[in-house]
């Protein structure tokens, strides 16, 4: 099977390349480009599941590798998945062709080119995953930042050019201090090589400032609190399908980051700083839940929510508990599936009135009862209710928070309480009550397009709140070696700090 | 050493010097009738004068080691004869559609090739100053070569006056430095600093020929000429400055610091970081607010410039590989922006105002992608070929223990996206204006997607020219 991550990986340029010489008038080459983007990323899917077949789950060790010349000693190419990684990619190549399907109609002007960005776009992510040297990562991480800037800027709402200028040069003022924390590395351990770099001792001194230098990185794509105010607005002026891949990937490379590079590399600094992760996650959960609770702009309001989730997956990660890290890992996956489907369903009623004012709609159930019921369920699985998706992930983080800090479960369940107000008060607003407005008299229930795409995202969301095992099977491995790894790098840091200590108390 | 092997050393410069007298005679003859055929064979020239350079003794001196060839030589000149031939040929179709085509012109810039050819392999101050006025000189003409155009003539008597104080400067470090160690050979300084130690005079040389330095190059605080001079002269010869004279200015300030000075190396280090941040810093802010394309892209290289002799601060062969690697890098990638600066025309007249971009993704979609993929690679941004030219030079300044510079320019760069963005937001995301002319000459088109190709697809095979940019650093650190 070797090979199968290069495929994997470039596949989708080969699409993008095919569309882009495709040749006749504009319509035809609209069609031609909506089919070629949808069978490359339908065939994206099954590589992914192949992959994911193939995946040996009792294994910790990275599989599928392979390794090339690159640039030169200590940058190589190098491939390779472990439990951590494979899921992200099978939650890539899923959700790729939802997106193409969600713009089948909404976008209609320069239809090759969006295509083109996002078969672009999908390479670069799922090359994120796979990357198993840092420069090749630090390539795919920010190349990913281009095709992202174009759909955003060029597809999106009114205010598309702020908003891609600031989504844009936040993420990659975080990147560029990761860039010379990636060279410092480099520079010490004489390769960038990830899977040596894994068992390469750093001193602790330098371990504090690498650390930063990736935490600005990660806490800007996560995002964290307070770094994380372009991604209200990079979510509302983006169009549905980006709004999907922003919320639904882009976010959880943060995530990924630091479960890659920042605990198991620079184990004590880790340590030093999970209480900051901690205030910063409790505070993200609360806080940004309250601003959700505001908002007038339904886009608005589910990219709040995005920041409160993400703020239980740094806060489960950086508990270093079993439980703690499967939560966050298994809430990155379950979010990817709920907030995408949450930014179809807002797409579809947007493709209808053209508007995200919460107070446009109402009533919505006397005549999109189907509508309502997919709404219903990605709602639900938002907020957390047990038998979702959502469940599994926020369950397990607050169990590794309560193993650590009573404190920060106690908080952070408070979190939980908000998110189901602003969750069905929004929901009630839209859905519920007499369908007064005018203009939604003659507004239509979903096509059969649109069922096509919720029907398989409602039952991926139930499925992962009922049986979640299929994915522990694959993370569990990975996830206990990492916390192995990473109290045996802590031991060696403090080991000479308590003998210090003994032979002070034998002095 | 005799005088024929001396003269068999130089056989590329003298090539070049008894080609371009050769078609200065022709030409006389002929008159403007026949540019097109004197640029074709000055091209043609600078190509044989490039393959000798290619298959000629890999190590040789001329002249008691005033002239040497080495890895370090053959590098850039192969670059330096690139960029020229490039520019050349540029200029050719710029001024067949001006209709204002002067045979002096390539001969013009075939001398000041031979100049930046001297200049990177010159070994002694004398030697380096004759090649570097050589350039310069030809290089004053040539700034102001469209006489009828004020902007032009302004452009040339301002590079002119401010380049001979450079000189000036450079001459007057020169004689300290002279007067101190006793030579002006650059192995005979290395071995009068290392046992003479730091004496004050020498310190005050070095501080006034690193200040030349900077000058040519075109680092702050000595930049106030770029942006004036880049944007009066006439697109193909702002090219040819941006690319072959930068190069040669860089191989240039690169050897006469490393090959005499190792000795005080913390000396000199200090001021080449500070012009370095300076120059990153000031390159990234003042672009933002320019509207006149080449104007930007003068503001553009004053902050690569800076990028680039972050590697220089380093001082290690690490760092002056990584500025190979970068020269190269900017050379290719702004041939082609200026390839596409000469192909911004409507209705035959030359257009330089970036407003007139709006929407050229529409209007020209292939165009704009070949500017786009520059734009983007200028920028730094992954996966074009800018990321692999910051991240030696990067990798080396931190190995260097440069922390703090290596941070702020990096954290510039960020800044600087901004206006790269900014053309990629014309083009892409406003509505579009009136379309381009088609016409532009089939040789800017070429160069236009060559050097974006080689932008986009560098990723995939990085590693021969990293490893030439290797050898040919090793040269200076024997």
């Amino acid at each position: 099977m070797s090979g199968i991550l290069s495929l994997v990986t470039f596949l989708p340029l080969v699409g993008a390349a095919f569309i882009m010489f495709t040749r006749g008038s504009e319509p035809v080459v609209a069609r031609n480009a909506r089919w070629v983007a949808l069978i490359t990323t339908l065939v994206e899917f099954a590589i992914s599941i192949v992959i994911w077949v193939k995946f040996d789950g009792t294994s910790s060790a990275f599989q599928f590798v392979e390794r090339a010349e690159w640039l030169g000693p200590g940058i190589g190419y190098h491939m390779g998945v472990d439990g951590i990684s494979m899921l992200f990619i099978v939650l890539t190549a899923g959700l790729m062709p939802f997106c193409i399907l969600a713009s089948w109609e909404s976008i209609e002007e320069r239809v090759a080119e969006y295509m083109i960005a996002f078969l672009v776009l999908e390479s670069l992510m799922i090359g994120v995953f796979c990357a198993l040297d840092l420069v090749l990562f630090y390539l795919f991480f920010e190349g990913g930042l281009i095709p992202m800037f174009v759909i955003i800027g060029v597809w999106g709402g009114k205010r598309r050019v702020y908003a891609s200028f600031k989504f844009f040069l936040y993420t990659l003022l975080g990147s560029v201090l990761m860039l010379l924390a990636i060279l410092a590395m480099y520079n010490m351990a004489g390769t960038t090589d990830i899977v040596t770099l894994l068992h390469y001792h750093f001193p602790p001194g330098m371990q504090f400032w690498l650390w930063l230098a990736f935490f600005a990185s990660f806490a800007v794509k996560m995002p964290m609190w307070p770094v994380h105010t372009w991604l209200p607005d990079a979510h509302v002026e983006a169009p549905t399908a980006g709004s999907v891949i922003l919320a639904a990937i882009l976010l959880k490379m943060g995530g990924y980051g630091f479960l890659r590079f920042s605990l198991p590399m620079f184990a004590s600094a880790s340590a030093t700083f999970a209480p900051l992760v901690f205030a910063l996650s409790i505070i993200a959960i609360i806080y940004t839940s309250l601003v959700a609770l505001a908002q007038e702009d339904i886009k608005k309001l589910i990219a709040y929510s995005s920041v409160a989730h993400m703020g239980f997956v740094t806060m489960g990660i950086f508990t270093l508990t079993h439980q703690g890290v499967e939560g966050g890992i298994f809430q990155m996956l379950s979010h990817g599936v709920v907030s995408g489907a949450l930014f179809l369903c807002v797409g579809v009623i947007y493709d209808r009135m053209h508007t995200r004012e919460i107070a446009a709609y109402g009533g919505l159930v006397n005549r999109m009862p189907i509508y309502a019921a997919c709404f219903m369920i990605f709602t639900l699985a938002n907020v957390g209710l047990p038998g979702t998706g959502g469940f599994v992930g926020e369950f397990l983080t607050m169990l590794g928070a309560f193993a650590v800090n009573t404190w920060v479960a106690i908080f952070s369940a408070t979190g939980v309480i908000l998110s189901a107000a602003y969750a069905l008060y929004v929901y009630r607003r839209v859905i519920f009550g007499e369908l007064v407005k005018p203009a939604l008299q003659t507004i239509k229930d979903l096509s059969p397009r649109e069922i096509a795409i919720l029907a398989p995202l409602v039952a991926v969301t139930i499925l992962m709140g009922v049986y979640p095992k299929p994915v522990f099977d694959v993370t569990s491995a990975s996830v206990a070696n990492l916390i192995s790894d990473y109290k045996s790098a802590l031991a060696i840091d403090q080991a000479p700090r308590l003998a210090a200590r003994s032979q002070g108390v034998v002095k | 050493m005799n005088l024929q092997s001396d003269l068999l050393v130089l056989l590329p410069e003298l090539i070049v010097a008894v080609g371009a007298m050769a078609l200065l005679i022709g030409g006389v003859i002929v008159g403007d009738r026949l540019t097109g055929l004197v640029s074709w064979m000055a091209v043609a020239l600078l190509a044989v004068a490039g393959v000798i350079v290619l298959t000629h003794a890999d190590k040789a001196s001329a002249f008691h080691g005033a002239f040497v060839v080495d890895g370090f030589s053959r590098f850039t000149k192969l670059l330096i004869l690139m960029g020229s031939a490039l520019c050349v040929l540029m200029a050719k179709e710029f001024y067949a559609i001006e209709r204002s085509a002067r045979f002096e012109l390539p001969v013009l810039m075939l001398l000041a090739t031979l100049g930046m050819m001297l200049m990177v392999s010159a070994s002694s101050f004398v030697a380096l100053y004759m090649g570097l006025e050589l350039q310069s000189l030809a290089l004053y003409v040539l700034a102001s070569f469209n006489r009828d155009s004020l902007r032009s003539t302004e452009a040339g008597l301002k590079y002119f006056v401010l380049g001979a104080l450079s000189s000036g400067m450079l001459l007057y470090g020169i004689s300290l430095v002279y007067g101190f160690t006793g030579t002006t050979e650059f192995a005979g300084v290395a071995t009068a600093v290392a046992a003479g130690g730091i004496h004050i005079g020498l310190i005050f040389g070095l501080v006034f020929l690193v200040a030349g330095l900077a000058f040519k190059v075109g680092a702050v605080p000595f930049h106030m000429w770029t942006p004036d001079v880049y944007e009066g002269s006439p697109t193909p010869i702002t090219a040819f400055f941006v690319t072959a004279a930068k190069v040669a200015a860089f191989a240039l300030f690169i050897r006469a610091i490393i090959a005499p000075f190792p000795a005080v190396a913390h000396q000199w280090q200090q001021i080449i970081v500070v012009v370095s941040v300076l120059s990153t810093v000031l390159g990234a802010v003042a672009a933002i607010g320019q509207t006149n394309i080449k104007r930007l892209l003068a503001y553009s290289s004053i902050g690569h410039v800076g990028y680039a002799l972050l590697g220089l601060a380093a001082g290690t062969q690490a760092g002056i590989q990584g500025m190979l690697v970068y020269l190269a890098y900017y050379l290719v990638t702004n041939l082609g922006m200026f390839a596409c600066v000469s192909a911004m025309r409507r209705d035959g007249e030359s257009v330089e105002d970036i407003r007139q971009l709006a929407g050229l993704s529409r209007t020209k979609p292939h165009f704009a992608l070949a500017f786009a993929a520059l734009t983007l690679s200028l920028a730094g941004l992954p996966p074009l070929a800018g990321i692999f030219a910051k991240v030696y030079v990067f990798a080396a300044a931190m190995q260097a223990h440069l922390y703090i510079p290596a941070t702020i320019n990096i954290v510039a760069s960020v800044a600087g996206a901004f206006y790269y963005l900014r053309i990629l937001q014309l083009m892409y995301f406003d509505e579009p204006v009136r379309s381009f002319d088609s016409d532009v000459g089939r040789g800017t088109n070429v160069i236009m997607w060559g050097t974006s190709a080689i932008s986009i697809f560098f990723v995939f095979v990085p590693a021969p020219l990293i490893a030439i940019a290797g050898t040919a650093a090793h040269a200076l650190f024997p």
